[in-house]
């Protein structure tokens, strides 16, 4: 649709549009602020748009109630291993199923496919009572081998091997033709070759670990240990009301870095994700 | 998304003995290979999707005791307290009143913006960019703040007070509680489809407009003909894509509702997880994990069936 539109209908676009950003940019601006603000002035009428006396006590209650820090880096790391270890796991098997003729492949394929159709709550009470035998409850196994072997990562083996797929032969033939063993031709040809799906892969891969939010709290009992989802719903006073000004605090610390990163690199981020072979 | 199989690498389709290994000529080394390569998932799906996936059934036969340590068989109990539950309507019907809802301001609104953004227009990337941001923000920290304004005295209400409009209590009525954790979600994730729905317009060929305009057609009509049937296999894939997302909500209502007030809001997985950890019924809650399991693949199966019926083409 390029057709020119008439300045009436242009200025009739803008508004609609700038109406429709607030309640998606809105959010943000008021927890970034109020989380600035002392107790008192978060409820102030009218609303203070910016902090009038800006503050930072909030942000350093956040580590003086919960080991903030650890929790940080728990989820970071938790994040990162995730990501390395599902793109190393799609990759292989998305390539495998694309480019590579073995017997049995086409019912493997249906096989692992199968996890699209089985959402992880659906697995919980046996995943629980699985780690529960293996000694594992309270630690970060379940949140790093589940993402990164089961059902997560079958959409992304999905959208690999829809990319090998249409990868021209060609090239492959003539990494053949060099001498270029199997593997050798997935590592120094495919791979490469794969990087926007590989970009994409690893895009919503870390942010479905970063939001882990049921698994986390089924999992994990120790503050020391816990993610920062579930570090943010603990900021409570001794009544179980939340206390807002810490809560935002540590919302902020939590939301921005991932908001700035895509600030950055929006086009990477929207463009991965368009096309990682979901366009119908 | 259609394709068949067409990825045999065409070298090794005719591939001939090597003869330094006898044994593992090319076809056979390219079968071990295969499985090697695929070892991993292939394994991960076996014990963490498809074990799961079986002993949910069998859990679901039996009482589990964390504390005194007893697994007992107690046969169809569970299923016989399911159809028992006074609370199972109330759950299923939430459960079906927030994907109802979410699918359709989520599939309008998104399409609404993809349209608007696809026009014309100066500054469409950065729109494009502040509808998409929630997506990338903490799922927990969106609800966080959306639960910070939705208060009686939070935000929204402040900003309908401007305008002479005395909100509710938004969270904390049987009404518009489901409503509001609605809302939350859509505003929280539409980027996505709107992203997608946005590729997917841009793929629908400028000279069937131009041909639409010449004979007279206007710019709805010219939506619901041309553009809706055009990019309708986008349309379902978005519309999959979020039921089964729409049943997995948890987060957004212990944050917001707890399933709340009554249990106007406790959606299937908010009650599986109440049940089974909250109150240690494992057992139940693998029962109710078996209702989910239903819904989502009774479900999938069906708009995959009406797939035949509605989507003009596929690519």
């Amino acid at each position: 649709m390029s057709r020119d539109l008439s300045p009436r209908t242009k200025l009739v676009l803008y508004g609609a549009l700038l109406v429709l950003a607030v309640p998606f940019v809105f959010p943000t601006w008021w927890m970034v602020t109020s989380s600035l603000k002392p107790v008192a002035d978060i409820f102030a009428f009218p609303p203070q748009l910016l902090p009038v006396d800006p503050r930072l006590d909030a942000y350093h209650r956040v580590f003086d109630l919960q080991p903030f820090g650890q929790q940080y880096l728990n989820s970071l790391y938790i994040a990162l291993v995730v990501t390395v270890g599902t793109l190393a796991v799609a990759a292989l098997a998305g390539y495998a199923f694309a480019r590579i003729r073995f017997r049995g492949q086409n019912v493997l394929f249906l096989v692992v496919l199968a996890g699209l159709l089985i959402p992880s709550e659906v697995t919980i009470v046996p995943l629980f009572q699985m780690f529960f035998r293996l000694g594992l409850i309270d630690t970060h196994w379940p949140l790093i081998l589940v993402p990164i072997l089961g059902a997560p990562s079958v959409l992304a083996t999905f959208i690999m091997r829809q990319f090998f797929l249409a990868l021209p032969g060609e090239l492959e033939e003539a990494a053949r033709v060099d001498g270029l063993g199997r593997f050798a031709t997935f590592w120094r040809i495919a791979l490469p070759l794969s990087r926007p799906a590989l970009g994409a892969v690893a895009i919503f891969t870390f942010l479905h670990s970063w939001n882990l939010y049921l698994e986390p709290i089924v999992f994990l009992s120790t503050p020391e240990k816990f993610t920062l989802p579930q570090a943010l719903t603990q900021f409570v006073d001794a009544y179980g009301g939340p206390m807002w000004d810490v809560q935002l605090a540590a919302a902020s610390m939590t939301a921005l870095p991932v908001l700035v990163v895509f600030v950055i690199a929006q086009k990477q981020f929207v463009e991965g994700l368009a096309h990682t072979g979901l366009k119908g | 998304m259609t394709r068949t199989d067409t990825g045999v690498d065409p070298a090794t389709a005719g591939s001939t003995p090597d003869r330094t290994r006898p044994f593992w000529t090319g076809r056979r080394r390219d079968h071990l290979t295969g499985y090697l390569f695929i070892a991993p998932q292939l394994l991960g799906s076996a014990v963490f999707v498809i074990l799961p996936l079986v002993l949910v059934v069998w859990y679901s036969l039996h009482e589990w005791n964390v504390l005194a340590g007893t697994f007992d068989f107690v046969g169809t109990d569970n299923y016989v307290a399911l159809a028992d539950d006074p609370n199972l309507g109330a759950v299923l019907r939430a459960t079906g009143f927030f994907s109802v809802g979410l699918v359709v301001f989520n599939l309008a609104l998104a399409l609404l913006l993809a349209v608007m953004l696809n026009q014309k227009l100066r500054g469409t990337i950065v729109f494009r960019t502040l509808f998409f941001s929630p997506v990338v923000v903490s799922l927990v920290a969106w609800t966080i703040v959306w639960g910070f304004l939705l208060q009686d005295n939070g935000g929204v209400n402040g900003l309908l007070d401007t305008i002479g409009v005395d909100g509710p209590n938004w969270l904390r009525g049987e009404a518009t509680a489901m409503l509001s954790v609605v809302v939350v979600q859509v505003f929280k994730n539409v980027g996505l489809n709107m992203v997608l729905f946005l590729a997917a317009l841009q793929g629908v060929p400028a000279e069937l407009y131009e041909a639409a305009e010449v004979d007279g057609a206007s710019r709805l009509r010219q939506f619901w003909r041309i553009t809706v049937p055009l990019i309708s296999p986008t349309i379902l894939l978005t519309s999959i894509i979020t039921v089964v997302g729409s049943l997995q909500v948890f987060a957004q209502i212990a944050v917001l509702t707890q399933g709340g007030p009554g249990t106007s809001t406790t959606v299937l997985v908010y009650y599986l997880y109440q049940q089974a950890f909250q109150f240690h019924h494992f057992g139940y809650g693998a029962t109710l994990s078996i209702v989910l399991f239903g819904i989502v693949l009774a479900l999938t199966v069906a708009q995959w069936q009406m797939r035949k019926r509605w989507v003009f083409h596929e690519s």
